[in-house]
Protein backbone atom coordinates (compact mmCIF):
# COMPACT_ATOMS: atom_id res chain seq x y z
CA UNK A 1 0.00 0.00 0.00
CA UNK A 2 3.26 2.25 0.70
CA UNK A 3 4.70 2.18 -2.62
CA UNK A 4 0.92 2.63 -4.07
CA UNK A 5 0.41 6.36 -2.07
CA UNK A 6 3.79 7.15 -3.95
CA UNK A 7 3.32 6.11 -7.22
CA UNK A 8 2.17 8.47 -10.08
CA UNK A 9 -1.08 8.18 -11.19
CA UNK A 10 -1.29 5.52 -14.41
CA UNK A 11 -1.20 7.48 -17.37
CA UNK A 12 -1.01 5.12 -19.70
CA UNK A 13 -4.31 4.56 -21.11
CA UNK A 14 -3.07 1.18 -22.49
CA UNK A 15 -2.77 -0.80 -19.06
CA UNK A 16 -4.99 -3.50 -19.07
CA UNK A 17 -7.15 -3.30 -16.31
CA UNK A 18 -5.87 -7.14 -15.39
CA UNK A 19 -2.77 -5.79 -14.59
CA UNK A 20 -3.54 -2.23 -12.97
CA UNK A 21 -5.67 -4.53 -10.61
CA UNK A 22 -3.24 -6.92 -10.33
CA UNK A 23 -0.81 -4.69 -9.06
CA UNK A 24 -2.44 -3.33 -6.03
CA UNK A 25 -2.82 -7.03 -4.64
CA UNK A 26 -5.39 -9.85 -4.58
CA UNK A 27 -8.81 -9.43 -6.71
CA UNK A 28 -12.12 -9.12 -4.74
CA UNK A 29 -14.70 -9.15 -7.32
CA UNK A 30 -13.48 -11.74 -10.59
CA UNK A 31 -15.37 -10.70 -13.57
CA UNK A 32 -15.28 -12.96 -16.83
CA UNK A 33 -16.58 -12.42 -19.75
CA UNK A 34 -19.24 -10.98 -18.93
CA UNK A 35 -21.96 -10.00 -21.03
CA UNK A 36 -25.20 -7.89 -21.39
CA UNK A 37 -27.50 -6.89 -24.20
CA UNK A 38 -30.62 -4.50 -23.54
CA UNK A 39 -32.78 -4.76 -26.79
CA UNK A 40 -30.55 -4.05 -29.19
CA UNK A 41 -27.72 -2.00 -27.27
CA UNK A 42 -24.76 -4.03 -26.37
CA UNK A 43 -23.69 -2.72 -23.20
CA UNK A 44 -21.34 -5.88 -22.13
CA UNK A 45 -19.65 -8.01 -25.02
CA UNK A 46 -16.92 -10.42 -22.78
CA UNK A 47 -15.74 -8.28 -20.43
CA UNK A 48 -13.22 -8.94 -17.60
CA UNK A 49 -12.32 -7.10 -14.91
CA UNK A 50 -10.43 -7.69 -11.36
CA UNK A 51 -11.51 -5.31 -8.13
CA UNK A 52 -9.17 -5.10 -5.90
CA UNK A 53 -9.60 -5.59 -2.19
CA UNK A 54 -10.40 -3.17 0.38
CA UNK A 55 -10.02 -0.80 -2.29
CA UNK A 56 -12.30 2.33 -3.29
CA UNK A 57 -13.33 1.98 -6.58
CA UNK A 58 -15.16 5.13 -8.72
CA UNK A 59 -16.79 4.24 -11.63
CA UNK A 60 -16.73 6.75 -14.26
CA UNK A 61 -17.82 7.52 -17.78
CA UNK A 62 -20.29 9.13 -20.17
CA UNK A 63 -23.98 8.48 -20.19
CA UNK A 64 -25.35 5.25 -21.21
CA UNK A 65 -21.82 3.49 -20.80
CA UNK A 66 -23.68 1.19 -18.45
CA UNK A 67 -21.71 2.02 -15.02
CA UNK A 68 -24.41 1.48 -13.02
CA UNK A 69 -25.56 -1.79 -15.00
CA UNK A 70 -22.11 -2.92 -13.83
CA UNK A 71 -22.63 -3.15 -10.16
CA UNK A 72 -26.52 -4.16 -10.91
CA UNK A 73 -24.98 -7.42 -12.69
CA UNK A 74 -22.36 -7.96 -9.88
CA UNK A 75 -25.23 -7.71 -6.89
CA UNK A 76 -27.15 -9.59 -8.85
CA UNK A 77 -30.00 -6.73 -9.49
CA UNK A 78 -30.08 -8.23 -13.18
CA UNK A 79 -29.20 -11.06 -14.68
CA UNK A 80 -26.44 -11.30 -17.90
CA UNK A 81 -26.67 -12.79 -20.42
CA UNK A 82 -23.50 -14.90 -19.89
CA UNK A 83 -20.15 -14.93 -17.36
CA UNK A 84 -19.52 -15.49 -14.39
CA UNK A 85 -19.18 -12.97 -11.28
CA UNK A 86 -16.68 -14.27 -8.10
CA UNK A 87 -16.45 -12.85 -4.58
CA UNK A 88 -13.08 -14.85 -3.39
CA UNK A 89 -14.27 -18.00 -5.91
CA UNK A 90 -17.59 -17.65 -3.94
CA UNK A 91 -20.59 -17.06 -5.54
CA UNK A 92 -23.10 -13.96 -4.88
CA UNK A 93 -25.33 -15.48 -2.72
CA UNK A 94 -22.41 -16.68 -0.27
CA UNK A 95 -21.45 -13.12 -0.44
CA UNK A 96 -21.97 -10.58 2.21
CA UNK A 97 -22.30 -7.30 0.47
CA UNK A 98 -24.27 -4.08 0.88
CA UNK A 99 -25.99 -1.62 -2.04
CA UNK A 100 -26.67 1.65 -1.64
CA UNK A 101 -29.31 3.02 -4.36
CA UNK A 102 -29.38 6.76 -5.33
CA UNK A 103 -32.89 7.19 -4.91
CA UNK A 104 -33.38 6.62 -0.85
CA UNK A 105 -36.76 7.86 -1.33
CA UNK A 106 -37.60 4.91 -2.85
CA UNK A 107 -35.01 2.55 -1.00
CA UNK A 108 -35.97 2.88 2.07
CA UNK A 109 -39.31 1.48 3.56
CA UNK A 110 -41.08 4.72 5.01
CA UNK A 111 -43.19 2.20 6.83
CA UNK A 112 -40.86 1.69 8.96
CA UNK A 113 -38.77 3.97 11.39
CA UNK A 114 -35.30 4.68 10.33
CA UNK A 115 -33.89 2.56 13.51
CA UNK A 116 -36.26 -0.35 11.78
CA UNK A 117 -34.84 -0.16 8.23
CA UNK A 118 -31.18 -0.49 9.46
CA UNK A 119 -31.80 -3.70 11.38
CA UNK A 120 -34.50 -5.24 8.49
CA UNK A 121 -31.15 -6.64 7.04
CA UNK A 122 -30.15 -8.54 9.90
CA UNK A 123 -33.55 -10.47 10.00
CA UNK A 124 -32.28 -12.74 7.24
CA UNK A 125 -28.87 -13.34 9.05
CA UNK A 126 -29.95 -15.21 11.92
CA UNK A 127 -28.29 -12.90 14.55
CA UNK A 128 -29.95 -12.89 17.96
CA UNK A 129 -31.66 -9.37 19.13
CA UNK A 130 -29.18 -8.57 21.31
CA UNK A 131 -26.37 -8.58 18.74
CA UNK A 132 -28.78 -7.13 16.25
CA UNK A 133 -29.47 -3.99 18.61
CA UNK A 134 -25.65 -3.89 19.65
CA UNK A 135 -24.50 -3.72 16.32
CA UNK A 136 -26.78 -1.03 15.40
CA UNK A 137 -25.40 0.99 18.37
CA UNK A 138 -21.74 0.17 17.57
CA UNK A 139 -22.43 1.55 13.77
CA UNK A 140 -24.26 4.52 15.42
CA UNK A 141 -21.14 5.01 17.08
CA UNK A 142 -18.64 4.88 14.82
CA UNK A 143 -20.39 7.09 12.47
CA UNK A 144 -20.65 9.83 15.05
CA UNK A 145 -24.52 9.78 14.07
CA UNK A 146 -26.77 12.68 16.43
CA UNK A 147 -30.31 12.28 14.32
CA UNK A 148 -32.89 10.88 16.08
CA UNK A 149 -33.02 7.17 14.26
CA UNK A 150 -37.16 6.34 15.77
CA UNK A 151 -37.83 9.45 13.23
CA UNK A 152 -39.73 7.65 9.82
CA UNK A 153 -37.68 8.28 6.98
CA UNK A 154 -39.83 11.00 5.73
CA UNK A 155 -39.70 13.06 8.25
CA UNK A 156 -36.11 13.54 7.89
CA UNK A 157 -33.85 15.58 5.45
CA UNK A 158 -32.48 13.70 1.92
CA UNK A 159 -28.57 13.61 3.14
CA UNK A 160 -30.23 12.27 6.60
CA UNK A 161 -31.98 9.23 4.97
CA UNK A 162 -29.15 8.70 2.61
CA UNK A 163 -27.29 8.31 5.86
CA UNK A 164 -29.85 6.00 7.31
CA UNK A 165 -29.72 4.43 4.02
CA UNK A 166 -25.93 3.76 4.00
CA UNK A 167 -26.10 2.59 7.87
CA UNK A 168 -28.48 -0.09 6.53
CA UNK A 169 -25.92 -1.59 3.55
CA UNK A 170 -23.28 -1.45 6.55
CA UNK A 171 -24.89 -3.22 9.74
CA UNK A 172 -24.61 -6.45 7.69
CA UNK A 173 -20.88 -5.66 7.90
CA UNK A 174 -20.42 -6.17 3.85
CA UNK A 175 -17.35 -7.16 2.32
CA UNK A 176 -18.06 -5.60 -0.55
CA UNK A 177 -20.15 -2.03 -1.14
CA UNK A 178 -21.68 -0.76 -3.63
CA UNK A 179 -23.09 2.71 -4.46
CA UNK A 180 -24.95 4.03 -7.40
CA UNK A 181 -24.65 8.01 -7.60
CA UNK A 182 -25.38 8.42 -3.72
CA UNK A 183 -25.30 11.49 -3.35
CA UNK A 184 -26.44 13.11 -6.62
CA UNK A 185 -29.93 14.23 -5.18
CA UNK A 186 -28.15 15.97 -2.83
CA UNK A 187 -27.58 19.38 -2.38
CA UNK A 188 -23.59 20.77 -2.53
CA UNK A 189 -23.28 21.37 1.19
CA UNK A 190 -24.66 17.64 2.36
CA UNK A 191 -22.63 15.83 -0.44
CA UNK A 192 -19.69 17.49 0.74
CA UNK A 193 -20.51 16.51 4.02
CA UNK A 194 -21.46 12.87 3.10
CA UNK A 195 -18.25 12.47 1.04
CA UNK A 196 -16.61 12.80 4.43
CA UNK A 197 -18.51 10.90 6.33
CA UNK A 198 -17.80 7.86 3.06
CA UNK A 199 -13.97 8.68 3.00
CA UNK A 200 -14.17 8.08 7.07
CA UNK A 201 -16.03 4.92 6.77
CA UNK A 202 -14.05 3.32 4.36
CA UNK A 203 -10.45 4.20 5.92
CA UNK A 204 -12.48 2.57 8.97
CA UNK A 205 -13.35 -0.42 7.63
CA UNK A 206 -11.47 -1.11 4.59
CA UNK A 207 -14.14 -2.78 3.15
CA UNK A 208 -13.97 -3.15 -0.58
CA UNK A 209 -16.47 0.21 -1.97
CA UNK A 210 -17.40 0.02 -5.80
CA UNK A 211 -18.65 3.96 -6.54
CA UNK A 212 -20.31 4.89 -9.59
CA UNK A 213 -20.77 8.45 -9.56
CA UNK A 214 -21.24 11.18 -12.63
CA UNK A 215 -19.12 13.62 -10.87
CA UNK A 216 -15.87 13.58 -11.65
CA UNK A 217 -14.59 15.79 -8.97
CA UNK A 218 -16.33 13.34 -6.39
CA UNK A 219 -15.03 9.94 -8.18
CA UNK A 220 -11.57 11.42 -7.56
CA UNK A 221 -11.71 12.66 -4.56
CA UNK A 222 -12.62 9.37 -2.64
CA UNK A 223 -11.39 6.75 -5.56
CA UNK A 224 -7.90 4.32 -4.72
CA UNK A 225 -8.80 4.33 -8.51
CA UNK A 226 -10.95 5.38 -10.99
CA UNK A 227 -12.08 3.12 -13.53
CA UNK A 228 -13.49 4.77 -17.12
CA UNK A 229 -15.77 2.91 -18.97
CA UNK A 230 -16.56 3.50 -22.40
CA UNK A 231 -19.73 3.03 -24.68
CA UNK A 232 -20.89 0.56 -26.22
CA UNK A 233 -19.97 -2.37 -25.37
CA UNK A 234 -18.09 -1.10 -22.20
CA UNK A 235 -14.32 -1.51 -21.90
CA UNK A 236 -12.16 -0.35 -19.48
CA UNK A 237 -10.33 2.87 -21.25
CA UNK A 238 -8.41 4.17 -18.31
CA UNK A 239 -8.32 2.61 -14.79
CA UNK A 240 -6.26 5.54 -13.03
CA UNK A 241 -4.78 4.95 -9.51
CA UNK A 242 -5.39 8.03 -7.10
CA UNK A 243 -2.21 7.82 -4.37
CA UNK A 244 -3.48 11.06 -2.82
CA UNK A 245 -2.93 10.25 1.18
CA UNK A 246 -6.09 10.17 3.06
CA UNK A 247 -7.96 12.11 4.75
CA UNK A 248 -8.51 14.11 1.85
CA UNK A 249 -10.05 17.07 2.54
CA UNK A 250 -11.71 20.01 0.78
CA UNK A 251 -8.17 21.70 0.48
CA UNK A 252 -7.00 18.37 -1.58
CA UNK A 253 -9.44 19.61 -4.47
CA UNK A 254 -7.16 22.41 -5.45
CA UNK A 255 -3.98 20.95 -4.94
CA UNK A 256 -1.46 20.03 -7.84
CA UNK A 257 -1.86 16.48 -8.10
CA UNK A 258 -5.71 16.57 -7.44
CA UNK A 259 -6.08 18.73 -10.27
CA UNK A 260 -3.68 16.96 -12.81
CA UNK A 261 -5.74 13.53 -12.36
CA UNK A 262 -8.82 15.10 -12.70
CA UNK A 263 -7.45 16.49 -16.05
CA UNK A 264 -6.54 13.72 -17.30
CA UNK A 265 -9.43 11.26 -16.45
CA UNK A 266 -11.28 14.58 -17.99
CA UNK A 267 -9.53 14.03 -21.20
CA UNK A 268 -10.22 10.69 -21.02
CA UNK A 269 -13.51 11.04 -20.88
CA UNK A 270 -13.59 13.52 -23.50
CA UNK A 271 -12.37 11.17 -26.11
CA UNK A 272 -15.20 8.58 -24.78
CA UNK A 273 -17.53 10.91 -25.53
CA UNK A 274 -16.35 12.45 -29.33
CA UNK A 275 -16.24 8.34 -29.63
CA UNK A 276 -13.55 6.27 -30.26
CA UNK B 1 -61.08 43.51 7.24
CA UNK B 2 -57.99 41.45 7.89
CA UNK B 3 -59.22 41.44 11.68
CA UNK B 4 -62.90 39.98 10.69
CA UNK B 5 -61.22 37.30 8.33
CA UNK B 6 -59.49 36.81 11.05
CA UNK B 7 -61.87 35.50 13.44
CA UNK B 8 -63.96 34.40 10.73
CA UNK B 9 -61.11 32.08 9.46
CA UNK B 10 -61.41 28.63 11.28
CA UNK B 11 -64.95 29.01 10.64
CA UNK B 12 -65.06 29.24 6.26
CA UNK B 13 -65.33 25.63 5.59
CA UNK B 14 -68.92 26.27 7.50
CA UNK B 15 -70.00 28.94 4.68
CA UNK B 16 -70.99 26.36 1.87
CA UNK B 17 -73.92 24.95 4.62
CA UNK B 18 -74.94 28.41 5.63
CA UNK B 19 -75.08 29.72 1.79
CA UNK B 20 -76.85 26.45 0.87
CA UNK B 21 -79.23 26.57 4.15
CA UNK B 22 -80.02 30.57 2.91
CA UNK B 23 -80.35 29.82 -0.73
CA UNK B 24 -83.10 27.10 0.61
CA UNK B 25 -84.73 29.05 3.33
CA UNK B 26 -85.07 31.88 1.01
CA UNK B 27 -86.61 29.43 -2.19
CA UNK B 28 -88.94 28.36 0.58
CA UNK B 29 -89.84 31.93 1.19
CA UNK B 30 -90.61 33.38 -1.91
CA UNK B 31 -91.82 29.63 -2.72
CA UNK B 32 -90.00 28.51 -5.77
CA UNK B 33 -91.83 25.31 -5.72
CA UNK B 34 -94.59 24.22 -3.64
CA UNK B 35 -94.21 24.16 0.27
CA UNK B 36 -95.30 20.72 0.43
CA UNK B 37 -92.37 19.79 -2.04
CA UNK B 38 -89.97 21.76 -0.48
CA UNK B 39 -90.33 22.35 3.29
CA UNK B 40 -88.27 24.64 5.03
CA UNK B 41 -84.95 23.52 6.55
CA UNK B 42 -86.10 23.77 9.65
CA UNK B 43 -88.49 21.83 9.42
CA UNK B 44 -85.86 19.00 7.71
CA UNK B 45 -83.95 19.31 11.06
CA UNK B 46 -87.04 18.47 13.28
CA UNK B 47 -87.52 15.28 11.37
CA UNK B 48 -83.94 14.51 11.27
CA UNK B 49 -84.11 15.41 15.37
CA UNK B 50 -87.73 13.03 15.96
CA UNK B 51 -86.55 10.25 13.54
CA UNK B 52 -83.10 9.88 14.65
CA UNK B 53 -84.28 10.13 18.59
CA UNK B 54 -85.47 6.45 18.53
CA UNK B 55 -87.82 6.62 15.49
CA UNK B 56 -88.11 4.88 12.47
CA UNK B 57 -85.44 6.72 11.34
CA UNK B 58 -82.83 5.77 13.77
CA UNK B 59 -83.43 2.06 13.24
CA UNK B 60 -83.55 2.31 9.70
CA UNK B 61 -80.00 4.25 10.36
CA UNK B 62 -78.53 1.44 12.11
CA UNK B 63 -79.88 -1.34 9.14
CA UNK B 64 -78.07 0.51 6.51
CA UNK B 65 -75.12 0.74 8.03
CA UNK B 66 -74.63 -3.20 9.45
CA UNK B 67 -75.55 -4.07 5.79
CA UNK B 68 -72.72 -1.53 4.41
CA UNK B 69 -70.56 -2.69 7.15
CA UNK B 70 -70.72 -6.18 5.92
CA UNK B 71 -70.73 -6.14 2.13
CA UNK B 72 -67.52 -3.59 3.11
CA UNK B 73 -66.29 -6.46 5.11
CA UNK B 74 -67.20 -9.43 3.02
CA UNK B 75 -65.05 -7.39 -0.18
CA UNK B 76 -62.52 -6.41 1.85
CA UNK B 77 -61.81 -10.23 2.88
CA UNK B 78 -62.68 -11.51 -1.34
CA UNK B 79 -60.86 -8.62 -2.88
CA UNK B 80 -57.92 -7.76 -0.94
CA UNK B 81 -55.66 -11.32 -1.31
CA UNK B 82 -57.22 -11.53 -4.81
CA UNK B 83 -55.62 -7.77 -5.18
CA UNK B 84 -52.68 -9.27 -4.14
CA UNK B 85 -52.49 -12.18 -5.94
CA UNK B 86 -53.37 -10.53 -9.09
CA UNK B 87 -51.18 -7.94 -8.69
CA UNK B 88 -48.01 -9.34 -7.80
CA UNK B 89 -48.25 -11.37 -11.89
CA UNK B 90 -48.56 -9.54 -14.64
CA UNK B 91 -49.57 -11.83 -16.72
CA UNK B 92 -52.31 -14.12 -14.27
CA UNK B 93 -53.58 -9.68 -14.29
CA UNK B 94 -53.71 -9.10 -17.88
CA UNK B 95 -55.73 -12.54 -18.13
CA UNK B 96 -58.16 -11.15 -15.56
CA UNK B 97 -58.08 -7.79 -16.22
CA UNK B 98 -60.93 -7.53 -19.25
CA UNK B 99 -63.26 -9.77 -17.16
CA UNK B 100 -62.77 -7.20 -13.73
CA UNK B 101 -63.09 -3.73 -15.63
CA UNK B 102 -66.18 -4.98 -17.41
CA UNK B 103 -68.24 -6.06 -14.08
CA UNK B 104 -66.17 -3.01 -12.77
CA UNK B 105 -68.51 -0.94 -15.30
CA UNK B 106 -71.45 -2.82 -14.83
CA UNK B 107 -73.39 -0.69 -12.91
CA UNK B 108 -74.18 -2.85 -9.92
CA UNK B 109 -78.20 -2.37 -10.17
CA UNK B 110 -78.00 -3.98 -13.33
CA UNK B 111 -77.19 -7.30 -12.20
CA UNK B 112 -79.51 -6.95 -9.19
CA UNK B 113 -82.74 -8.52 -10.02
CA UNK B 114 -80.52 -11.58 -11.29
CA UNK B 115 -79.36 -11.79 -7.60
CA UNK B 116 -82.63 -11.82 -6.59
CA UNK B 117 -83.76 -13.94 -8.87
CA UNK B 118 -81.07 -16.47 -7.52
CA UNK B 119 -80.61 -15.47 -3.49
CA UNK B 120 -84.43 -14.67 -3.04
CA UNK B 121 -85.56 -10.97 -1.48
CA UNK B 122 -84.15 -11.24 1.25
CA UNK B 123 -80.95 -9.56 3.14
CA UNK B 124 -78.89 -11.65 2.04
CA UNK B 125 -79.70 -10.56 -1.77
CA UNK B 126 -78.73 -6.91 -1.15
CA UNK B 127 -75.37 -7.77 0.47
CA UNK B 128 -74.44 -9.91 -1.83
CA UNK B 129 -74.70 -7.41 -4.64
CA UNK B 130 -72.65 -4.66 -2.17
CA UNK B 131 -70.17 -6.73 -2.09
CA UNK B 132 -70.40 -7.85 -5.39
CA UNK B 133 -69.89 -3.87 -6.88
CA UNK B 134 -67.48 -3.17 -3.47
CA UNK B 135 -65.01 -6.48 -4.04
CA UNK B 136 -64.46 -5.29 -7.70
CA UNK B 137 -63.63 -1.85 -6.76
CA UNK B 138 -61.21 -3.30 -4.15
CA UNK B 139 -59.49 -6.06 -6.20
CA UNK B 140 -58.59 -3.36 -9.14
CA UNK B 141 -57.13 -1.07 -6.52
CA UNK B 142 -55.23 -3.56 -4.51
CA UNK B 143 -54.18 -5.22 -8.18
CA UNK B 144 -52.41 -1.58 -9.05
CA UNK B 145 -51.16 -0.79 -6.18
CA UNK B 146 -48.89 -4.26 -6.13
CA UNK B 147 -48.43 -3.60 -9.66
CA UNK B 148 -47.08 -0.05 -8.96
CA UNK B 149 -44.95 -0.97 -6.06
CA UNK B 150 -41.53 0.81 -6.49
CA UNK B 151 -38.97 -1.32 -7.63
CA UNK B 152 -36.09 0.32 -6.09
CA UNK B 153 -37.79 -0.49 -2.54
CA UNK B 154 -38.36 -4.47 -3.96
CA UNK B 155 -34.52 -4.60 -5.45
CA UNK B 156 -33.72 -3.25 -1.81
CA UNK B 157 -35.77 -5.97 -0.42
CA UNK B 158 -33.63 -8.12 -2.76
CA UNK B 159 -30.43 -7.27 -2.57
CA UNK B 160 -30.46 -7.10 1.68
CA UNK B 161 -31.26 -10.66 1.09
CA UNK B 162 -34.99 -11.11 1.38
CA UNK B 163 -36.45 -14.16 0.46
CA UNK B 164 -39.60 -13.76 -2.39
CA UNK B 165 -42.06 -14.34 0.25
CA UNK B 166 -40.53 -12.03 2.60
CA UNK B 167 -40.78 -9.11 -0.43
CA UNK B 168 -44.63 -9.71 -0.77
CA UNK B 169 -45.43 -9.68 2.90
CA UNK B 170 -42.84 -6.83 4.08
CA UNK B 171 -42.69 -4.69 1.19
CA UNK B 172 -45.51 -5.25 -1.92
CA UNK B 173 -48.09 -5.61 1.04
CA UNK B 174 -47.04 -2.12 2.38
CA UNK B 175 -46.27 -1.05 -0.85
CA UNK B 176 -50.41 -1.80 -1.98
CA UNK B 177 -51.79 -0.11 1.23
CA UNK B 178 -52.28 3.59 0.67
CA UNK B 179 -53.79 2.43 -3.07
CA UNK B 180 -56.08 -0.22 -1.25
CA UNK B 181 -57.29 2.40 0.96
CA UNK B 182 -58.31 4.61 -2.22
CA UNK B 183 -60.03 0.83 -2.74
CA UNK B 184 -61.59 0.87 0.40
CA UNK B 185 -63.15 4.40 0.12
CA UNK B 186 -64.53 4.20 -2.94
CA UNK B 187 -65.94 0.51 -2.64
CA UNK B 188 -67.69 1.45 0.89
CA UNK B 189 -69.19 4.42 -1.27
CA UNK B 190 -70.35 1.90 -4.03
CA UNK B 191 -71.69 -0.33 -1.59
CA UNK B 192 -73.70 1.82 0.15
CA UNK B 193 -75.36 3.03 -2.92
CA UNK B 194 -76.22 -0.26 -4.11
CA UNK B 195 -77.53 -1.11 -0.63
CA UNK B 196 -79.67 1.98 -0.34
CA UNK B 197 -80.99 1.27 -4.15
CA UNK B 198 -82.00 -2.23 -2.91
CA UNK B 199 -83.72 -1.08 0.37
CA UNK B 200 -85.98 0.69 -2.36
CA UNK B 201 -86.84 -3.10 -4.27
CA UNK B 202 -89.71 -4.94 -3.56
CA UNK B 203 -89.90 -6.64 -0.40
CA UNK B 204 -87.88 -4.43 1.56
CA UNK B 205 -89.04 -3.33 5.14
CA UNK B 206 -86.39 -1.23 6.69
CA UNK B 207 -83.02 0.60 5.42
CA UNK B 208 -82.74 4.42 4.85
CA UNK B 209 -83.72 3.26 0.91
CA UNK B 210 -87.02 2.33 2.71
CA UNK B 211 -87.75 5.34 4.47
CA UNK B 212 -86.78 7.14 1.73
CA UNK B 213 -89.12 5.42 -0.95
CA UNK B 214 -91.71 5.13 2.04
CA UNK B 215 -92.29 8.81 3.10
CA UNK B 216 -92.01 9.81 -0.62
CA UNK B 217 -95.15 7.87 -1.42
CA UNK B 218 -96.66 8.96 2.09
CA UNK B 219 -95.90 13.10 0.42
CA UNK B 220 -94.09 13.29 4.13
CA UNK B 221 -91.73 15.52 2.34
CA UNK B 222 -89.68 16.76 6.07
CA UNK B 223 -89.10 13.15 6.99
CA UNK B 224 -87.92 12.24 3.30
CA UNK B 225 -85.64 15.13 3.24
CA UNK B 226 -84.62 13.60 6.59
CA UNK B 227 -83.85 10.26 5.24
CA UNK B 228 -81.97 11.51 2.13
CA UNK B 229 -79.36 14.20 5.25
CA UNK B 230 -78.96 11.11 6.98
CA UNK B 231 -78.05 8.72 4.13
CA UNK B 232 -75.74 11.46 2.94
CA UNK B 233 -74.51 12.03 6.60
CA UNK B 234 -73.96 8.22 6.75
CA UNK B 235 -71.69 8.08 3.14
CA UNK B 236 -69.64 10.79 4.46
CA UNK B 237 -69.10 9.81 7.43
CA UNK B 238 -68.28 6.67 6.13
CA UNK B 239 -65.40 7.88 3.43
CA UNK B 240 -64.12 10.27 6.88
CA UNK B 241 -63.88 7.08 8.93
CA UNK B 242 -61.51 5.43 6.23
CA UNK B 243 -59.48 8.66 5.96
CA UNK B 244 -58.99 8.52 9.01
CA UNK B 245 -57.75 4.97 9.49
CA UNK B 246 -55.62 5.60 6.58
CA UNK B 247 -53.96 8.46 7.84
CA UNK B 248 -53.28 6.64 11.83
CA UNK B 249 -52.16 3.60 10.28
CA UNK B 250 -50.77 4.43 6.36
CA UNK B 251 -49.06 7.31 7.72
CA UNK B 252 -46.76 7.59 4.86
CA UNK B 253 -48.88 7.70 2.03
CA UNK B 254 -48.09 11.16 -0.11
CA UNK B 255 -44.90 11.56 1.69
Amino acid sequence: MAEDANAPPSRAGASSPLSAAGATGDAHITIRGLSKTFGDAVIYDNFDLDIPRGRFVSVFGPNGCGKSTLINLISGLIDPDAGTIRFDGKHLRDTNFGYVFQNYREALFPWMRSIDNIRYPLKFRNIPRAEQRDRVDRLVERLGVTIDLNKYPYQMSGGQQQLVSIMRSLVIEPEVLFLDEPFSALDYEMTLFMRDQLQALFMDTKTTMVFVSHDLEEAVYLADDVMLLSRGPAEVADYVNVGIPRPRTAATISEDEFVQIKAHCLEVFQKLVRGT
Amino acid sequence: MKILSKILGPFTPLAGILILLLVWQIAFWVEVVDHVLLPSPWSMFVAVWQGMSGGQLLFDFFRTIERTALSILYAGIIGIPLGIIFGSSVGLYRSVEFVVDFFRSTPASAVFPLFLAISGPGDATKIQVATFGAALVILFNVAYGVMNARKTRLQAAKVMGAPRFRVLTDVMLFESLPQTFVGLRNGVSLALIIVIVAEMFIGSVDGLGHNVLDNQMLFEMPRMYAAIFVAGALGYSFNLLFLLIERRYVHWSGR
